[in-house]
């Protein structure tokens, strides 16, 4: 309903818009002397998003801004064509959750990043920071920090997400319970990455959960962090009227403490920001419909997966929801199905609860937009985008209508970003973020042709096939020769120090990883873990301070080289290299 | 919480309920009762422990409160009839020390006065140990955070209405509370020092009295500072800066306004007696003293200060300040007129609180009566809930738990769980389910396996059964 409605004004709200638009993107772009002044796509299918579809049509794009759509275009004599015969061409996808742009990279930070006094506590390496006693500490709390300002040339998922036909995403810092602002930034290659960002600040996300154990600094346990989360958005509302207040007549009293924490909260309070509060189960997403109204801003939910047990409360709360694809999956070496290998037949350590779901979750999309949710899809934290994709089909076959599914991929997701009037449908005066397909976006086997982001053209490399018979393409590693069996030394900085650990993995044929991590705090078996090309993610669940943590390793591997991050929960985060020092040539498959 | 190993009585009754907790299943109940609905157990023994024992007797129960009770009473046409021949029918147990439906860990150990944590905030509805508890006849309990600090976070009661979400567990109108803790907890000399961190302070039972005194001093003077405030505000200044509100003090200034009851952790007698005098230098008021392990020794003085005893049948010896415990302790607070009562600490044995409560007519020779009220009234007295619940009286809230047996004896094994005349346990009905269950996970585990060996992660392989509503959330209640 509230879709349609939105389609019904857009016409008369893009010819507002469109002049500023197109004035804006065109001042600020760079000149590129060595691509042509314009480009076009001729007979192509056209799927609009904000439109119906066109059958046969053609696109002109210029200066990084689509100049014109539709069946009878007139193509400049100076345009490099694109015979779009076959194709269809989509507005490029956004992905609105994601740390790619500002990622795993070689650079080590100390500790998890901003925890200690004053939050600035970065700490030099090796040095030991204070733990946390108390909120006035700010712990790891960097709210003025600002993925606009991290992104990295060299995070190589940037190219994987563009050549799967991610052109955006809402790129979230992560390290944190308060990890710095959320910018809308596009996925494409530029001499300063700073030209990427379309929009900044767009969103004020918080972490919770997991936390370090009970006893290592404040907030430990998930109450602490509750009760910090509200406390700083109590002390940014208090700060802007004791300031407004003491603005008003300074003289005779004390004035109130400057914060560097209060200052940027209480902006983003006055701008409405969006504040995002994470919550996958039932029980924290109905947590999160009780608590987050109370903080005074505007938000949204992200995660979700459980949404379909509670998707009137969802409603209710009238809330746009960043749902995380990511679905779970059956532990590597089984899960469900565990017996599988013959010998442990019947050992089967899934709960019942689990199972459902893991069987449900994908129904999450259908069941929010029924009762007329909001939704955005966010790869969260996959390390493969194509699975992204895939995920969101399942989506489709539990429900979702195509259409809607394709919507919260991009328009509808620009709209709950705020930048509907420059992304997410192919109009002309919009930001030239395009895909071009040889088939259904959604479909197993349909190849992503071409990628244009903010009008530069990008072909992306040709997908490898596995070899008949296997999974498809980038499944197991096979397709990259990469191969993560063998003992690994893993080399980490935390706030003791430089510290290592030691990974002794197995892969399997389908590329799932078994295996052990053995570091200071013990021996741990992995719980799972998968090789997908060359990007990795495997689990180990360990105690920590007495609790039972789940740590995850993610990352990818070039060679007898890898590097990742592990995540040790509550948004902790330590950067890592790997090496597999004693591996001269093949590894031998046991 | 308790730290370090256990050590129990030889006493320790086999329960038969452990078989139940083993693999539960959803228990909402099924009769889908109407508010208006009349539910009617007859023909059993009821031992409403304020008003005596009824032979063969009735209860009635409408819109979830017990209308009648008696020998003489006749069920109303077209009520539900549970026919309770041979039965037993009790107040639902309440546990006043309980850490079970808490996500993401029960201390917030980082600091001595975590009193801005609160459990409201945390409450996991889908513990399994809710309905394991449920299966023992639990049917209120007081969920408190650790004991890892002197004042830990805030506590809450609630109902096990299992299936519901978090909100409605809480027991409506109960006043909330905070911990404190007391010893060798929250002093942390059980705990190891992580390398390379500082130990936090306190490290002595001094340094506890320190913390408490040192929290209530800063919440006078944060109470002075919003009274101020509030007056200068009414009076008709404008322009003024308000007190910075502080999470951490707001639940301080509840516990001097009493508005807030204070559970403590203790042991030792020296300790009781301390925070006894500190709390009546700032003015407030301590509800209940928990584990209490040497109230014994100080049992006249907790009756005329009015404070609650809330304690363990016979765990003694598992750290050094363990030492000193009998398990006469229950039954010589009892005789001293303190209000006492047995609590778990634990999810298992809060399943058989009855049973533990039994134990202080062996040791301390208390009747049936007044063991019966270790586990009903006496912790509704200390949680300031007796009107509603912890007897069967006609007006209070229908809390009840079936028994085969008398509560009091070894063989007594829960059959029935009923809140606010709700039926949220049901023997029979739970082991008829586990087949249903087990079903249905061996379904999933197929699917899961075909969808794997059919190409995986394609679409459109395996049709998706309709997400459930809401409502069914009730029914995944498995781990």
């Amino acid at each position: 309903m509230r879709a349609r409605g939105v389609r019904r004004i857009l016409p008369a709200l893009m010819a507002v818009a469109c002049a500023l638009v197109v004035w804006v993107v065109v001042a600020s772009h760079h000149a590129r002397a060595d691509e042509p002044p314009y480009f076009a796509i001729k007979n192509a299918r056209i799927v609009p998003v904000s439109g119906p579809p066109i059958a046969s049509g053609t696109i002109v794009v210029s200066h990084g801004v689509i100049q014109a759509v539709g069946a009878n275009v007139t193509v400049p004599p100076e345009a490099r064509v694109i015979d779009g015969a076959g194709m269809t061409v989509y507005p490029g996808l956004i992905d609105a959750g994601t740390d790619v742009g500002i990622g795993a990279a070689a650079a080590p930070t100390a500790g998890g990043g901003g925890r200690g006094g004053g939050g600035g506590g970065r700490g030099a390496t090796g040095a030991t920071v204070p733990l946390s006693m108390g909120p006035e500490d700010r712990p790891a709390t960097t709210p003025w920090e600002n993925a606009a300002d991290m992104l990295r040339s060299d995070d190589a998922r940037i190219e994987s997400w563009r050549s799967a036909g991610f052109t955006t995403a809402l790129v979230t810092p992560r390290n944190g319970y308060f990890p710095g602002q959320a910018a809308v930034v596009d996925l494409g290659t530029a001499e300063h990455m700073e030209n990427l960002v379309v929009k900044t600040p767009a969103a004020l996300p918080i972490n919770l959960q997991g936390g370090r154990g009970e006893y290592q600094g404040f907030p430990g346990a998930l109450m602490g962090q509750l009760s910090y989360v509200r406390q700083v958005f109590i002390d940014a509302q208090w700060y802007t009227q004791a300031m407004q207040a003491y603005e008003a007549h300074p003289q005779g009293r004390e004035r109130p403490a400057y914060d560097h924490t209060d200052v940027v909260i209480s902006h983003a309070l006055a701008n409405k920001e969006l504040v995002i509060w994470p919550a996958e189960t039932d029980t924290q997403i109905l947590r999160a419909v009780r608590m987050a109204p109370t903080l005074g801003a505007r938000w949204a939910l992200s995660g979700a997966q459980q949404g379909y047990m509670v998707p009137e409360a969802i409603a209710a709360a009238n809330v746009p929801v960043f749902i995380n694809v990511n679905w779970p999956v059956p532990a590597a070496g089984g899960g469900g199905g565990r017996g599988g290998g013959g010998g442990r037949g019947g050992e089967d350590t899934d709960t019942l609860r689990t199972l459902r779901f893991r069987d449900r979750a994908p129904s999450t999309p259908a069941l929010l937009n029924k009762v007329g949710v909001k939704i955005a899809f966010s790869s969260g934290g996959a390390a493969n985008p194509k699975d992204t994709l895939r995920n969101i089909a399942k989506s489709i076959s539990a429900g979702l209508p195509a259409d809607v599914a394709l919507r919260a991929l991009t328009l509808g997701a620009a709209e709950i970003l705020g930048v509907s009037d420059r992304l997410g449908s192919i109009e002309p005066g919009k930001i030239a973020n395009l895909v071009v397909t040889d088939g259904d976006i959604f479909a197993d086997h349909t190849n992503i042709k071409y990628v244009f982001v903010d009008g530069r053209l990008y072909i992306p490399p040709p997908v490898v096939e596995p070899p008949a018979g296997g999974g498809r393409n980038g499944r197991g590693g096979g397709d990259t020769g990469a191969d993560l069996t063998g003992t690994w030394t893993l080399s980490f900085t935390t706030e003791q120090g430089p510290d290592t650990a030691t990974a002794v993995l197995q892969m399997a044929q389908d590329g799932s990883l078994s295996g052990s991590v053995s570091s200071q705090m013990g021996t741990a078996q992995i719980t799972r873990g998968r090789l997908t090309g060359n990007s990795f993610q495997f689990s180990i669940s360990m105690q920590i301070q007495g609790a039972d943590t789940q740590v995850d390793f993610s990352g990818t591997v070039n060679g007898n080289q890898m590097t990742g991050t592990i995540n040790v929960g509550g948004g902790f985060m330590i950067d890592f290299t790997g090496k597999k020092p004693n591996a001269g040539g093949e590894e031998v498959r046991q | 919480m308790k730290f370090g190993n256990k050590k129990k009585l030889a006493l320790s009754v086999a329960v038969a309920l452990a078989g139940i907790a083993a693999i539960a299943v959803s228990s909402w109940p099924s009769q889908a009762q109407s508010g208006a609905d009349v539910l009617v157990i007859k023909n059993a023994t009821i031992l409403t422990v304020t008003k005596g024992t009824i032979k063969n007797g009735t209860v009635v129960i409408r819109n979830g409160k017990i209308a009648e009770v008696g020998a003489n009473v006749q069920a109303p046409a077209g009520a539900t009839v549970i026919d309770g021949t041979g039965m037993f029918v009790a107040p639902g147990t309440i546990d006043c020390h309980s850490h079970i439906a808490v996500e993401g860990g029960v201390n917030e150990g980082s600091v001595s006065d975590s009193s801005m944590a609160n459990i409201l905030d945390v409450l996991n509805p889908n513990d399994i140990d809710i309905y394991r508890d449920l299966a023992g006849g639990v049917t209120a309990a007081n969920i408190l955070h650790g004991s890892a600090n002197a004042i830990g976070g805030q506590t809450i009661v609630i109902k096990l209405r299992w299936g519901l979400p978090a909100e409605r567990l809480v027991f409506e109108g109960a006043m909330p509370g905070i911990k404190f803790a007391l010893g060798e907890n929250p002093k942390r000399s059980n705990n190891p020092v992580i390398p390379g961190q500082i130990r936090r302070y306190p490290a002595t039972r001094e340094g506890v009295e320190d913390v408490i005194r040192q929290s209530f001093t800063e919440a006078v003077e944060y109470k002075k500072q919003w009274d101020e405030y509030n007056r200068r505000k009414a009076a008709g200044e404008s322009n003024l800066i308000p007190p910075r509100r502080d999470l951490r003090l707001d639940p301080l200034v509840e516990v001097l306004e009493g508005k807030r009851y204070v559970h403590s952790h203790c042991y030792r007698a020296d300790e009781i007696l301390m925070l006894l005098r500190v709390s009546k230098e700032f003015g407030f008021k301590v509800r209940t003293l928990q584990h209490v392990l040497e109230g014994y020794k100080v049992a006249k003085e907790m009756a005329e200060y009015g404070v609650g005893g809330s304690t363990f049948s016979d765990w003694w010896s598992y750290k050094l300040e363990a030492y000193d415990a009998i398990p006469y302790n229950l039954a010589l607070m009892t005789q001293k007129g303190v209000i006492a009562s047995v609590n778990s600490d634990d999810a298992e044995e809060a399943t058989h609180l009855n049973q533990e409560a039994a134990k202080t007519i062996k040791y301390g020779g208390l009747s049936h009566d007044e063991a019966m009220k270790l586990f009903t009234i006496n912790p509704a007295k200390q949680l300031g809930i007796e009107n509603r619940v912890g007897s069967i009286e006609v007006g209070k809230d229908a809390d009840l738990a079936i028994y085969n047996h008398d509560p009091l004896s070894v063989y007594a094994v829960v059959q029935k769980t009923i809140i606010d005349g709700k039926v949220y346990f049901d023997r029979q009905k739970d082991i008829a389910m586990r087949a249903e269950n087990a079903k249905e996970k061996q379904a999933l585990i197929e699917k899961e396996r075909q969808a794997s060996g059919a190409g995986r992660g394609g679409r459109g392989a395996q049709p998706q059964g309709p997400g459930r509503g809401p409502g069914s959330t009730i029914e995944d209640r498995e781990e």
